[in-house]
């Protein structure tokens, strides 16, 4: 049988500092990419599925585009210097309709459950932000892998694979927060969808991931500089080919955008809840 | 004692709409106390203040002696709440769905087995536990949310209409666990519910709640004496308002959403 309610924790937990609150971060982010492991083992085929788009980018696009030899891309053929922008697209894709969830789990009930728990609402979106990014990290071996078999050549150190997943998962996890931001916003399922729609075209296409920044109208490449996707595409460059960057700004760049977007995320989604 | 539950002029408007309307209400600790009342009435509003989901605009509740106001988190940590929806995850098996909520609620990693392993049982869903809850009843998904709020050994269940949309079996046995609870762990429980004939079988106290208003609080056997010697907790309700629970119309469109979320999870 159950015991008794605790010994009363009839103590202020509202003060919590600097040490306190960073370990609450640590616990819900752990907390909530054990949750999405858990549900990726129940259900694997959604692996798969998602992995579809972005090998059909390399494949298509990719093999495609590669033939034409219009873009210019430096040394490196056409298709690697693509695949890292594929990579990063992949985790683009996978996370701007993660409001769509999050407005799933308000309506069943789920997401004010999870504000009831004592945690500070910023840890939450946080949370769920990484356990985002858990999906774009298994998505991403996909794409390596078919990147590999179709000859692409990566650079495979191991710290630069850690690389690769920190930057897989920072870009994750700031789309997603954005997501959950625009989720807090609109309310609405179907406001989501229109909007995720409108913002991944401007995002992809906006960005350096199919050609240089250099090669865009002026105005274009203003929306390349400050679209974190372009910083993420710089850094998977940088990791798996070689390319020169400057990687302390570009992982700069995301991990502020992550506290960014956590932190517009936490302001609106108790909206979802009232 | 400090009251389980303090509410002092507690106000909310929803635009032209006051949906709880300078409310007082003390709760005690280890009572079973029922927020009666038909839709609209301002139970869940009442009950999303007190669970720091929703701000009010005047007046003050505190649990256990904390402003939900400046205290939200130590307050959340006193509450253990089971919302109107079926709100399980379908895509997890009962156990994880147990196991997220002792993680949520930092209970030590060296108790969480044990104590998810409890909470299951004491819902009887032992032999359940590791199955998707996408397989799971009305009735199973409402127990499991239960073991979900208690893996935390709250001071006080909030539970917002926990019987809306089960058929009578699983009702009934909604209300043993609540109660069972109630007598093996002294814990304090804040019912919303529509359905007087329940509230007056389970409940030490009820509050009568229409338009935003608390119009009587009592024991159930104090308020039906008030009105006369057969009296229901219907005929109480007709009394202060003039018109049965059922006659507000309201209830059928909560029925169709739990029934809907059920739906969506099976």
């Amino acid at each position: 049988m159950l015991s008794a309610p605790d010994a009363p924790p009839i103590v202020s937990a509202d003060r919590a500092g600097p040490v306190a609150t960073t370990r609450w971060f640590a616990s819900r982010i752990w907390t909530f990419c054990v949750l999405e492991f858990q549900k990726l083992s129940h259900d694997r085929t959604e692996l798969l599925t998602r992995a579809i788009q972005p090998v059909l980018w390399l494949l298509i696009f990719g093999m495609t585009f590669s033939q034409f030899r219009v873009i210019p891309s430096g040394s490196v053929p056409y298709l690697d210097f693509i695949a890292p922008g594929i990579l990063a697209q992949s985790t683009l894709f996978v996370s701007v309709f993660y409001g769509i969830q999050v407005i799933w789990e308000r309506d069943a009930g789920i997401l004010a459950k999870l504000m009831v728990t004592p945690t500070p609402r910023s840890a939450v979106v946080a949370g769920k932000s990484f356990a985002a990014s858990i999906r774009a990290f298994v998505q991403a071996v996909v794409v390596v892998a078919v990147a590999l078999l179709l000859g692409v050549t990566f650079q495979l150190a191991p710290w630069r694979l850690l690389g690769v997943v920190v930057v897989v998962m920072l870009g994750a996890a700031f789309f997603a927060a954005l997501s959950m931001a625009l989720a807090g916003l609109v309310l609405k399922r179907e406001r989501i969808m229109g909007i995720g729609q409108a913002i991944t075209m401007p995002l992809f296409f906006g960005s350096n991931a199919l050609y240089p920044i250099e090669f865009m109208p002026v105005w274009v490449q203003w929306l390349g500089r400050i679209n974190p996707l372009t910083y993420e595409v710089n850094a998977l460059r940088f990791l798996l080919l070689g390319t020169p960057t400057n990687l302390v700004l570009d992982i700069g760049v995301l991990v502020v955008a992550v506290i960014v977007g956590v932190t517009c995320a936490s302001l609106v989604m108790p909206r979802l809840v009232r | 004692m400090t009251p389980a539950v303090e509410c002092r002029s507690l106000t909310k408007s929803f635009g032209d709409l006051t949906a709880v309307d300078s409310v007082d209400l003390e709760i005690r600790p280890g009572e079973i106390l029922g927020l009666l009342g038909p839709n609209g009435a301002g139970k869940t509003t009442t009950i999303r203040i007190l669970t720091t989901l929703l701000p009010a605009d005047a007046g003050s509740a505190a649990v256990f002696g904390f402003e939900v106001a400046t205290h939200p988190i130590t307050v959340r940590r006193l509450i253990g709440y089971v919302p109107q929806q079926l709100s399980a995850d379908g895509s997890l098996s009962g156990r994880e769905n147990v196991a997220l909520f002792a993680r949520l609620f930092d209970v030590p990693r060296r108790h969480r087995g044990r104590r998810t392993d409890e909470a299951l049982e004491s819902m009887g869903l032992t032999a359940a536990a590791d199955r998707l809850v996408s397989t799971y009843s009305g009735g199973m998904i409402r127990r499991l949310e239960l073991a979900q709020a208690l893996i935390s050994q709250p001071r006080l269940l909030i539970l917002d209409e926990p019987t809306i949309g089960l058929d009578p079996v699983a009702r009934q046995g909604v209300w043993e666990r609540i109660t069972e609870l109630r007598d093996t762990t002294g814990m304090t429980v804040l019912i919303t519910t529509h359905y007087m004939d329940e509230a007056n079988d389970v409940c030490d106290r009820v509050a009568l709640m229409h338009h935003g208003r608390i119009s009587a609080l009592g024991s159930p056997g104090e308020l039906r004496a008030g009105v006369g010697q057969h009296a229901t907790l219907d005929d109480v309700f007709r009394l202060h308002h003039g018109e049965t629970i059922e006659q507000q119309g309201g209830g059928l469109r909560d029925v169709v959403s739990t029934r809907r979320t059920a739906h969506r999870l099976g």
